[in-house]
Order: C-alpha cells, then sequence, then structure tokens
C-alpha cells in the first residue's frame, strides 16, 4: 500500500511537472521562429514595425524560455529522483537520446539566446539574425529529441530485452520508430498554433485598448494568419496519428473513441458519460458509423472495443477511459474553435480590403474589417494553444498507462522508493510556486501589453515622428 | 589507467571525466552568478542593475552544464543516478526549487512593474542562496557516502555554509572583473571577506574525507602516495596567500589584472576539486558502487561518446564567441 501511495502521488507529481514545462517550450519552439521572421522582415524592408513587434515579443520569449529551462532542469532531476527504474531499464536507449538533446540542443540555445537577447548592438547584424536563427533552431532540435524518446515509449522498436534491460539493437528502428512522425509533426503544428493565437490574442487586446500602431496590425495578421493557415494542417495530421495510433495502441483509440463492444459501423461518440464500472456510457449522443468511417475510412470497418482489452481473471488492460475520452475532446473542440475563428478573422479582414480598397500589394488583410465580437473572442482564445496541447498529452499519456513503456515495462516498475509523505510534501510545493508563477507570468504579458498599447514602449508610430533612426528609440531598459 | 583496447573498461572512465569536467565547469561558472545572487542584497538598486547585468548573457548557458552533468550520470550510471538522486531526494528538490525561483525572479524583475521588482528582487537572492546551500549539502552528504545520520547532517550542514560562501566569493572575484568605481571597491571587500568561506570548506572535506574511510585513508596518507598527493594542498595554500595579498591591494591602477583574482580562485576550486576526484575514483556512489559496475552497455556509451567528441569543441567554441562578445565591463541589461 505505501509503495502504490508512492506510486500515485509520483504520477501527479510528474504530471505536474511535466504539464508545467510543456506550456513554455510550446511557445518558444513556434514563437523563436516567428522571432526570426520579424527579424528578417526588418533587415529586408528596414520598416520599424517589424522591429516594434521583435522587440514586444522578445520580451515574452525570453521570460518564456527563462520558465522552460528551469522546469526542465526539475524534470531532467525527475527521472532519478522519483523514476530510477526507467533508466535501470530503458536507460541504454533513453540515455543516448537524451544526450543528444542537450549536447546538440540545450548548448545551443542557452548560448545564442545570450547574444539574441542582448547583443542587439554588440554585434554586426548577420550574427544577431544567426543567433536568432539558432535559438529557433535549437528549440527544434530539443522537440526533436524528446519527442522521440516519447514516442519510442509508445511505439518501441529497435531493441532486445536480454535479463529485464534494454539493448539497442537498431539505432535507425529506435529514432524513426512508428509514430514518430506523426507526434512530431503534430506537436511542432500545436507549438505554431499556440503562438499564432497567442500573438492573435495579445495584439487583439493591444487593439482594444485602443492601440492602433502598425506594429499591433502587422501582428495580429501575422497571428492570424499562421492560425488559419495551420489549423486544417493540424486537424489532417491529428486523423493520421489516429489512424497510426490505432494500428499501435489500438486499447488507447478505443478509450478516446468511449467504445465499449468491438463493432462494425461504430458510431462517433460526440457526448457521454463513460462508466467504468458498468462499463458502458451514460446519456451517450453519437452519429452511427462515422467513428468506423473516419478510423477506416469504411462506413463498415470493425473497430476493437475496451471489452477486449480485458484478461480472462478480470485484469484491466486498457487505460482508464473517463480522462482519455475527455481530453481527446477538449482537444478535438479546441481545435474547431480555432479552426472557426481564425477563418472567420481571415474572412472579416478580408472583405473589408476587398470592398473598400482593392488589393493593394502586401495588403490583402485589413484589421479594421474585424467586428467587436471576433476580437473580444480572440482575447481569451490567447492560450486556447495551451488548453489543446496540454489535452493532447493527456490523451496520449493517460492512453497508454498502464505501461510506461508500451509492452516493455509498467510505471509501476520505474517508481522510486520514497517514502509518500515526502512525495506529497514535495508536490503541494511544486503546485504552490506553479500557480503563483503561471499568474506572474500571464500578469506580465497583460502588463506588457497594457503598456506598449499606452506607447510608452518605443512604438514603430512614434518613431515615424522623430524621425530618429527606428533601432536607437526602441531601447527600453528591459 | 584504464586499458584503451578494452570499451569495456576505458568508455566508463572517459565517462566520469567528461562527467567530472562538467561539474567542475558548472561549479565554477555558475557558481559565480549563484554568488552574485547572494550578493545582491548588499547592493544599492542600481548596482544590482550592474550586478545582472554582469550575468546575464550568462547564466543560462552556466546552468546547461548541471543539465549535462546530470545527465551524463543518467545515461551513463543509471544505477548510480537512481541511487544517489533518491538519497539526496529532499536537498535535490530545495535546490530545484531555488534554481526556478532565481531563474524566473531574473526575467519577472526587468519586466514586472516597479512595486513588484523588490519582490522578484528577494526572490533572486533567496533562490540564489538556497540553491547554493542544497549543493553544499549534498557535497557533505556526498563525502560522508550518502549516510543520513544526525552526525552526517551536521557535517553537511557545515558544507552548506562553505560553499554558499565560496560561491560568494567567487561571485564577488567575477565582479571585481566586470565592474567599475564604487561597485567595484565593494565587490574587492566582499571577496576579502569571504574568503574564509574557501579555506574552511577546502579544510572540512579534506580533513573529513580520509577520516570516514579507512580506504582513503590508506590512500592519502600512506607513503609514498602522500608523495602524490603534497603538491596540491601546498600549491592550494600559495594561491590562497596570494589572493589574499591581491585583494588587500586591489582595485590595481587602470584596472590592471582585474581578471586575475577570478582565475586564480577557479584554479583553487579546481584543485580542491582534483584531489575529491583522486579520492574517490574509482567509486561513483562512494564506497558502494564503481564506475565500472554501474556503467550503461559499452554501445550505448559509444554511440554518445562519438557524439560528444564532436559537439564538445563546437560548444566550447561558442562559448568563447559568447564570453568575448559580452567582455568588458557590465552595463545595465538592455535588450538591445
Ligand atoms: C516538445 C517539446 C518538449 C518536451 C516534450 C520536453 N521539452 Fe524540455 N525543453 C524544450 C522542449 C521540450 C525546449 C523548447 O527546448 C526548452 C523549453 C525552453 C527552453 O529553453 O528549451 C526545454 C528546456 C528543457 C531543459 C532546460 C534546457 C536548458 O538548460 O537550456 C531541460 C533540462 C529539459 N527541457 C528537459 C526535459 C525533459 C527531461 C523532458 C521530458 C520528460 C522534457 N524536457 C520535455
Ligand atoms: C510534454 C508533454 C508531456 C505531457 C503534458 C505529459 C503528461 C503526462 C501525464 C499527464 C502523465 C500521467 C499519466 C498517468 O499516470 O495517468 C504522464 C506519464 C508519463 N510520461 Fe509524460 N507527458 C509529456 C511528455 C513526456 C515525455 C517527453 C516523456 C519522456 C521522455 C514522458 C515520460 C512519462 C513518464 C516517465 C510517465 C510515467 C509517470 C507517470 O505516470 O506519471 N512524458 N505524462
Ligand atoms: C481537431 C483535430 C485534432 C485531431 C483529430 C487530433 C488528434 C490527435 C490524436 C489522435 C492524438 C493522440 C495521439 C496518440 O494516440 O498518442 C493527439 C495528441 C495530441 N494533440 Fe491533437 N488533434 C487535433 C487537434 C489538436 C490541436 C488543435 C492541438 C494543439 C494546438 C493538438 C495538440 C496535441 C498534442 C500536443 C498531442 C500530444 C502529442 C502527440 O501525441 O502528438 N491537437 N491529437
Amino acid at each position: 500500500m505505501e509503495a502504490l501511495d508512492t506510486l500515485i502521488l509520483s504520477r501527479i507529481q510528474f504530471a505536474a511537472n511535466i504539464s508545467f514545462h510543456i506550456l513554455f517550450p510550446t511557445i518558444t519552439i513556434a514563437l523563436g521562429w516567428v522571432l526570426f521572421f520579424f527579424r528578417v522582415r526588418y533587415a529586408q524592408t528596414r520598416d520599424d514595425k517589424w522591429m516594434a513587434a521583435y522587440r514586444f515579443w522578445v520580451k515574452i520569449f525570453a521570460l518564456s524560455f527563462a520558465m522552460g529551462v528551469v522546469s526542465g532542469i526539475t524534470m531532467s532531476f525527475q527521472f532519478g529522483t522519483n523514476w530510477p527504474g526507467f533508466m535501470e531499464t530503458v536507460g541504454n536507449i533513453a540515455g543516448p537520446l537524451l544526450a543528444y538533446e542537450v549536447l546538440t540542443a540545450f548548448f545551443l540555445e542557452a548560448v545564442f539566446i545570450g547574444i539574441m537577447l542582448f547583443g542587439f548592438s554588440r554585434v554586426p547584424g548577420w550574427l544577431h539574425m544567426l543567433a536568432t536563427f539558432l535559438v529557433a533552431f535549437g528549440t527544434s532540435m530539443s522537440a526533436f529529441w524528446i519527442i522521440v524518446l516519447n514516442s519510442w515509449m509508445h511505439t518501441p522498436q529497435g531493441f532486445e530485452m536480454i535479463d529485464g534491460v534494454a539493448f539497442a539493437t537498431d539505432w535507425w528502428a529506435i529514432i524513426f520508430n512508428p509514430s514518430m512522425p506523426y507526434r512530431f509533426a503534430h506537436m511542432m503544428l500545436a507549438s505554431f498554433l499556440t503562438v499564432g493565437f497567442l500573438i492573435a490574442g495579445v495584439s487583439a487586446f493591444r487593439w482594444v485598448l485602443g492601440d492602433r500602431s502598425r506594429e499591433v496590425r502587422a501582428m495580429l495578421k501575422v497571428g492570424v494568419t499562421i492560425g488559419a493557415l495551420l489549423i486544417p494542417v493540424q486537424i489532417f495530421m491529428g486523423d493520421l496519428h489516429g489512424l497510426n495510433t490505432k494500428e499501435y495502441q489500438p486499447a488507447k483509440v478505443a478509450a478516446m473513441e468511449g467504445l465499449w463492444e468491438t463493432q462494425a459501423g461504430a458510431p462517433l461518440v460526440l457526448f457521454a458519460i463513460p462508466d467504468e464500472a458498468a462499463r458502458t456510457n451514460h446519456m451517450a449522443f453519437e452519429i452511427p458509423g462515422l467513428a468506423s468511417f473516419i478510423l477506416t475510412h469504411k462506413w463498415d470497418g470493425v473497430l476493437k472495443g475496451l471489452n477486449d482489452f480485458v484478461a480472462e481473471d478480470g485484469t484491466v488492460l486498457h487505460p482508464p477511459v473517463a480522462p482519455v475520452f475527455w481530453s481527446f475532446r477538449v482537444m478535438v473542440g479546441t481545435g474547431m474553435a480555432m479552426l472557426l475563428l481564425s477563418w472567420a478573422s481571415v474572412w472579416f479582414m478580408w472583405r473589408r480590403r476587398a470592398l473598400h480598397q482593392g488589393r493593394i500589394t502586401g495588403h490583402w488583410l485589413a484589421v479594421e474589417g474585424l467586428p467587436k465580437p471576433i476580437l473580444w473572442a480572440l482575447v481569451p482564445m490567447a492560450f486556447s494553444g495551451w488548453v489543446a496541447t496540454l489535452a493532447g498529452w493527456y490523451t496520449t499519456e493517460i492512453g497508454r498507462q498502464p505501461w510506461l513503456v508500451q509492452g516493455v515495462m509498467t510505471t509501476e516498475m520505474a517508481v522510486a522508493d520514497v517514502p509518500a509523505p515526502l512525495v506529497l510534501g514535495t508536490l503541494i510545493t511544486y503546485l504552490a510556486i506553479y500557480v503563483a508563477l503561471l499568474f506572474a507570468y500571464i500578469g506580465v504579458i497583460a502588463y506588457l501589453a497594457r503598456k506598449a498599447a499606452k506607447g510608452d514602449d518605443g512604438r514603430a508610430i512614434d518613431m515615424s515622428h522623430s524621425g530618429k533612426a527606428g533601432v536607437m528609440a526602441l531601447s527600453p531598459a528591459e | 589507467m584504464p586499458d584503451f583496447a578494452n570499451p569495456a573498461d576505458w568508455l566508463p572512465w572517459a565517462f566520469a571525466s567528461l562527467m567530472g569536467l562538467s561539474i567542475l565547469i558548472y561549479v565554477v561558472l555558475d557558481g559565480f552568478d549563484l554568488g552574485v545572487g547572494i550578493l545582491f542584497p548588499l547592493a544599492t538598486p542600481a548596482e544590482q542593475d550592474k550586478m545582472i547585468g554582469s550575468i546575464g548573457p550568462f547564466w543560462d548557458a552556466n546552468e546547461t552544464w548541471l543539465v549535462l552533468a546530470v545527465g551524463l550520470l543518467l545515461v551513463a550510471f543509471p544505477q548510480a543516478h537512481g541511487m544517489i538522486l533518491t538519497a539526496l531526494y529532499l536537498p535535490v528538490f530545495i535546490m530545484l526549487v531555488g534554481l526556478i525561483l532565481r531563474g524566473v525572479a531574473f526575467e519577472f524583475r526587468a519586466k514586472a512593474r516597479d512595486h513588484h521588482k523588490r519582490l522578484w528582487n528577494r526572490l533572486f537572492f533567496t533562490g540564489s542562496l538556497m540553491t547554493a546551500l542544497a549543493q553544499g549539502f549534498m557535497l557533505g552528504l556526498y563525502v560522508m557516502g550518502l549516510e543520513q545520520t544526525w552526525a552526517t547532517y551536521a557535517f553537511a550542514t557545515l558544507t552548506a555554509v562553505f560553499l554558499a560562501v565560496g560561491y560568494s566569493f567567487i561571485g564577488a572575484a567575477w565582479l571585481v572583473h566586470k565592474t567599475e568605481a564604487e561597485l567595484q571597491h565593494k565587490s574587492v571587500r566582499w571577496a576579502r571577506e569571504s574568503l574564509w568561506g574557501v579555506v574552511l570548506g577546502i579544510g572540512a572535506v579534506s580533513l573529513a574525507t580520509p577520516l570516514v574511510s579507512t580506504r582513503l585513508f590508506e590512500k592519502w596518507l600512506s607513503f609514498p602516495q602522500v608523495l602524490y598527493l603534497a603538491p596540491l594542498p601546498i600549491l592550494s595554500g600559495l594561491l590562497i596567500v596570494w589572493l589574499w595579498r591581491m585583494l588587500r591591494a586591489m582595485p590595481f591602477a587602470d584596472d590592471r589584472r582585474s581578471w586575475l583574482p577570478f582565475a586564480v580562485a577557479t584554479s583553487l576550486f579546481a584543485l580542491a576539486y582534483l584531489g575529491m576526484a583522486y579520492s574517490f575514483y574509482p567509486y561513483v556512489v562512494p564506497e558502494r558502487l564503481t564506475i565500472y559496475e554501474a556503467a550503461s552497455a559499452p554501445e550505448s556509451l559509444f554511440i554518445i561518446f562519438v557524439g560528444a567528441c564532436v559537439v564538445v569543441p563546437v560548444i566550447a567554441g561558442y562559448s568563447v564567441l559568447a564570453y568575448t562578445i559580452f567582455r568588458g565591463k557590465a552595463t545595465e541589461l538592455r535588450y538591445d
């Protein structure tokens, strides 16, 4: 019993830590590339609005990066403090992947971020641009390696077990394991969508506060465009990901769909309350045949149900149903909301421009076209990417339970023999710190947006009057 | 010396060396920026901005050496990683909280509204101090072979204090180089006043180590080993005397040799560290697990080794680039 308590607490603690951590990589991965885009546009056009946009977002990038780094350091210690069994069993495979992440990604980003943040006036323009590029590249590299490891835990291959320890036999197979391409693509897209909506939301917030500067227009358009372009790709990618999961982790898909009995022409359950004790859904609202159609591309395709994953003796071999079922719906629901909102925004902006001024090169969209309700909807959607990303990870990770490495070791085998009260104490402290930091983080973003909207941030619009070289005027000491 | 014809023999050795090296680099580099954090409350607000400026471009990369060190422990000696970190559960946790607080405070204090800045300043100091104390505590317990009794806790508490003072010493030495005028004078004084932490820290660990185990007693104090080891304490003593005299006369005219205290402090840390490495080799968990028993499969180690040989020189290269770009006296931090 003691060990079980420690297990549950360690799981909650790990989930809390990684959930907090992933919020910030999700932002830094794509925001790095967006900053690089702003920087390149500035170099091309010498238009101050791009520099103003760069300046505004680089602060948020720096803040997110710091949050990502410190919570990431926590993550790398967690393996030893709470999950020693993990490295003892699959260390020969997880080890090199983690090591390559540190060597090829962490140092790259950590060193060049100094130049990117503070080097603008110290290094030549090309070097500053290169530093920005390398930071973006580094965050993507680190996402790649950690996703390789995580995907391998879902669809392991390229190894053999000797005396209960995994030994690598084929590194190519380990790195390009079956779910890796889907997971990596889906995660990178998730990151870009998160950032797109963050930029759109914060810019919409500045707009409703009365900020009509040129960079606010540019940023709003960039944010909404990223969202509108990528969300269909993401939905398509998600579908492919689901097909892949159906092949390798059918129990997870059954839980996502809330499907108890194996059947042909399985319905898509839009809403239900899954009841694991009674092994059925309550208050189900379904579309007949659609789940089979989505997952097999045939209306009468056969889908495996959860009851197939119960052993003769009654041992349950599938993941807990309700959390997987619900988090999957939260993710897809958020995706749909993103689709609606971003397309509606683009349509209104495009129509305004088309009706009133015709298409001027480089100006396809007019922010004035956005109706009030849409602007106000964009503001709370600033953090919608976080919701979808967390929901997605919960689907994936809870859906893998009771396995830690699918078919190789269970989560229970990995847990440390640390007294439960100790874990409880550290868990509560972590949670308190994380909640406080989240408030501070969102508060500071809102504060920076307000400050910029009031205009005491050296904005592009002011500079066109002062006639000074834009860059020089743009150096608030923060 | 290991047998270089046999990978199962030289790979663990190579990884132990690499890990040792990254811990040393970490202690020196993050040591100075943690130290600056510990000295923080002693400075005026304007000076504090300068102090932050002197570590701003570096702290993140400095901490990455810790990630590399614990990463190498994790990948090369997984069993030891589990054993050490579960034994040190609480101090590791305190260190992590410290690192979280100071890392984010660093960014928040520059962006938050003015009346919140004081809070973040305080957290920056608290976080730095917590980290340093926790690391010192872990050092003490490690030297004591991870035994957990009141006596070892008492010893670990001592090393915790010494390491925190030692970090503020190397932090002050860094500031002597990176600052000027009033703040530089202050830094010289801080360095002089915290030198005792280094002396007592090295002394305590050196005295305790041979007393904890008879193996180490033999290794240190039997003839002729004692002759090989003798240069270490003698050199350290000389360096300390040199530092002491130099710090009484600094800063020199025209800011000459302002880098010297930091350089000498680094050598001193390196010597002390070498002594420890000599004592514990070939154990990775003192008296319980050697690097050969704990090592991962040679094939996996080899994959990492190839990568490390290519990448580590590149990392060194661009780290030097960063320190070159931000050389000279620190100014207030500006995102431009
Ligand atoms: C999909 C992306 C992703 C995922 C799933 C994870 N991370 Fe992460 N991590 C990043 C993407 C990232 C990043 C984008 O590269 C970060 C965020 C901010 C940063 O500086 O780098 C980072 C930072 C970061 C750092 C600090 C690096 C530094 O000092 O610069 C560490 C030690 C870790 N992570 C460790 C982990 C561990 C042990 C994880 C899983 C158990 C993990 N991360 C999941
Ligand atoms: C960053 C996005 C991630 C999120 C949000 C996430 C979330 C979660 C959650 C919620 C669980 C708990 C499942 C349960 O116990 O019911 C879990 C389990 C686990 N995940 Fe992830 N995970 C992420 C990435 C990773 C990665 C990249 C790794 C490995 C390198 C990993 C390793 C583990 C381990 C070891 C467990 C088992 C411990 C546990 O059950 O809590 N996760 N994760
Ligand atoms: C709307 C259509 C979407 C579909 C059909 C979809 C599909 C999926 C599926 C099937 C999984 C589980 C993968 C597994 O079995 O392991 C998943 C995971 C995930 N989803 Fe989605 N998704 C959608 C939208 C989104 C959106 C909008 C985001 C974020 C902005 C997102 C972020 C994630 C993340 C971060 C994961 C976990 C990592 C992974 O396994 O790739 N998804 N998604």
